[in-house]
């Protein structure tokens, strides 16, 4: 579904990602991992458009996607979280998610007709299944940071997104968060039938999900394999499972 | 719930004012009616201005010059052709939209203080125009006595005309603001970088905002013909601009009515220091005013940063905000 061959980018002389490949097939729950600085979030950057590769190749069903500006990868099927929670934050938990449906059903231009009639189900349906249902009336800069993750998932949900990338979606959770939210993303990937890319740092967390992962150190991959094999690669031991 | 009920209420109190503007011509004497007119352009003018500032976050520094050419392309139609009313009075704020157009698309590539720094050159260039094309605008004596059709021609006829169209822009610009568009336009303000990432072209919808601000902002311009019957260069200049930018911050510029409240305010004290002529030994004290504006902004920023009426919103949600923050720490 998803292919990166040989990505490049560098921020002056500071080569932040240099040689990324990934693979990542529809339907399979992939994660990428690595020590801080290795370029983890420079690369979910370059393949939603953020940032503009050097060099190098994102194929999205077999089309070329970097070169396009970000509302338009969005368009063809690709939504995402950021690491640092980014949700509207004057806006209620409702309007949130409700812009981003809007969005998808090509709503967003029209002028004369009241927003809060429009796509309701839709938006309650997508904060059920996320779990904030009942905090649809706050405030989104109200809520607790646990719960502004979830909301920026359910934002990106708002898209049906065929992939779903998730930056770190458990970076600051208590462990009793970080486990209710990796199984809402394990539910949401067997439910929703979504691929979904996110990166970690907890190990456990990524062994426990992930049906394939990917190592990055330094800006390029050493591997991208199943996680039995990634654990028994001497490399990956070296560069980051041993120092732990 | 809560946001139900604020709305209703302040529905409420709106048709209150309204009721009340309209029967005003029977109690108050001339000089208070003419005041309120130009009160409700200056509303207009400020309200559409707080379309981008305030509920886009889009820095229309410049704002005034769309007020100016709507007021100019309506005043010049009246004055030296002899086409229609209605002609001059659209064609008004199409002209102002269209330089709201021209300008937007190369300012927008533009972030914020940039954008509003272009904006100020690029709106210069058209006050530039009015100023120094004797032939055509009369430079910086403008011109005055413009014919405004007879209908609309008195003190209170005009005033009823002013009421009832601003009337009718709030309403819209109320319905824009609620709807997917007004919506999604907040959202950006709130998180640019989300919103492209949920598949909304950002420059193109702060555009078409522009447009749209600039019509109403043209409306406006067609309002103070209609109250004024002149046109002069200081309609599009910088210093209109600033005004009426203070007038969406000091009222609150996150609200739907705070830059009513602001205007009203800012209006009101212009005119009445305007009137002051002594206080003691210091003589002429209405040429300080500009003097007050600045204190006010120097208050306004330190203690009132989003506004008179956003500070009550605060209030409102005090326990709950407090609550957040409490329930956030680990």
């Amino acid at each position: 579904m998803l292919r990166v061959e040989d990505l490049h980018k560098s921020f002056d002389e500071f080569k932040a990602v240099n040689g990324a490949h990934l693979t990542v097939e529809k339907g399979q729950l992939v994660a990428v991992i690595g020590p801080n600085g290795a370029g983890k979030t420079t690369l979910f950057n370059l393949i939603t458009g953020q940032l503009k590769p050097n060099n190098g190749k994102i194929l999205l069903n077999d089309e070329d996607i970097s070169k396009l500006p970000p509302h338009v990868i969005c368009r063809k099927g690709i939504a995402r979280s950021f690491q640092i929670a980014n949700v509207f934050h004057r806006l209620s938990v409702f309007r949130n998610v409700q812009v981003s449906v809007l969005s998808q059903q090509k709503l967003s231009d029209k002028l004369f007709q009241p927003a809060a009639r429009l796509v309701v189900d839709e938006t309650h349906r997508i904060l059920e299944s996320v779990g904030l249902l009942d905090r649809k009336m706050d405030v989104a800069g109200s809520l607790s940071h646990g719960d502004k993750r979830i909301l920026e998932i359910a934002i990106a949900l708002g898209n049906e997104p065929k992939l779903l990338i998730l930056d770190e979606p458990t970076a600051g959770m208590s462990p009793e968060e970080t486990a209710t939210t990796m199984a809402l993303i394990q539910r949401l990937a067997a439910d929703e039938d979504l691929t979904i890319l996110f990166c970690e740092h907890d190990m456990e967390v990524v062994f426990g999900t992930a049906q394939s992962i990917m190592v990055m150190q330094q800006g390029h991959s050493i591997i991208q394999d199943d996680p039995e094999i990634v654990r028994q690669n001497v490399e990956v031991q070296q560069a980051y499972l041993g120092d732990e | 719930m809560f946001g139900d009920m604020i709305r209703q209420k302040s529905f409420g109190v709106s048709v209150i004012i309204f009721a009340v503007l309209l029967f005003a011509p029977s109690f108050l004497p001339r000089f208070y009616i003419y005041f309120l007119a130009v009160i409700f352009v200056t509303v207009l003018l400020a309200m559409s201005l707080n379309l981008c500032v305030g509920h886009g976050m889009i820095f229309q520094f410049h704002h005034g010059v769309f007020y100016g050419v709507g007021a100019y392309t309506a005043g010049l139609l009246l004055a030296k052709t002899s086409l229609p009313w209605w002609i001059a009075f659209l064609a008004g704020p199409l002209a102002a939209a269209f330089a709201g157009l021209l300008i937007g698309i190369f300012c927008i590539r533009l972030n914020r203080l940039y954008f509003g720094m272009l904006q100020i050159s690029l709106g210069s260039l058209i006050w530039a125009i009015a100023f120094r094309w004797y032939d055509l605008t009369g430079g910086d004596d403008g011109i005055h006595g413009i014919p405004i059709p007879d209908f609309i021609a008195s003190t209170t006829s005009s005033y009823y005309f002013v009421l009832i169209v601003l009337g009718i822009c709030l309403v819209l610009m109320y319905l824009i603001l609620k709807s997917p568009f007004g919506s999604t336009l907040e959202a950006i303000r709130d998180n640019p970088e989300r919103c492209a990432a949920v598949g909304i072209h950002v420059r193109r919808h702060q555009l078409k905002a522009i447009v749209i601000a600039t019509f109403f902002g043209g409306v406006a311009g067609v309002l103070f013909v209609v109250v004024e019957g002149s046109i002069f260069p200081d309609l599009l200049f910088w210093v209109l601009s600033l005004e009426i930018f203070i007038m969406c911050l000091l009222g609150g510029w996150f609200t739907f009515a705070g830059p009513i409240l602001g205007a009203v305010i800012i209006v009101s004290l212009r005119t009445f220091v305007g009137m002051i002529q002594n206080i003691g030994p210091i003589e002429n004290v209405g040429e300080y005013w500009t003097l007050i504006m600045g204190v006010i902004l120097i208050l306004l920023i330190f203690f009132l940063p989003e506004g008179i009426m956003g500070y009550n919103y605060r209030q409102l949600f005090r326990s709950r905000a407090k609550y957040a923050s409490e329930s956030q720490v680990e």
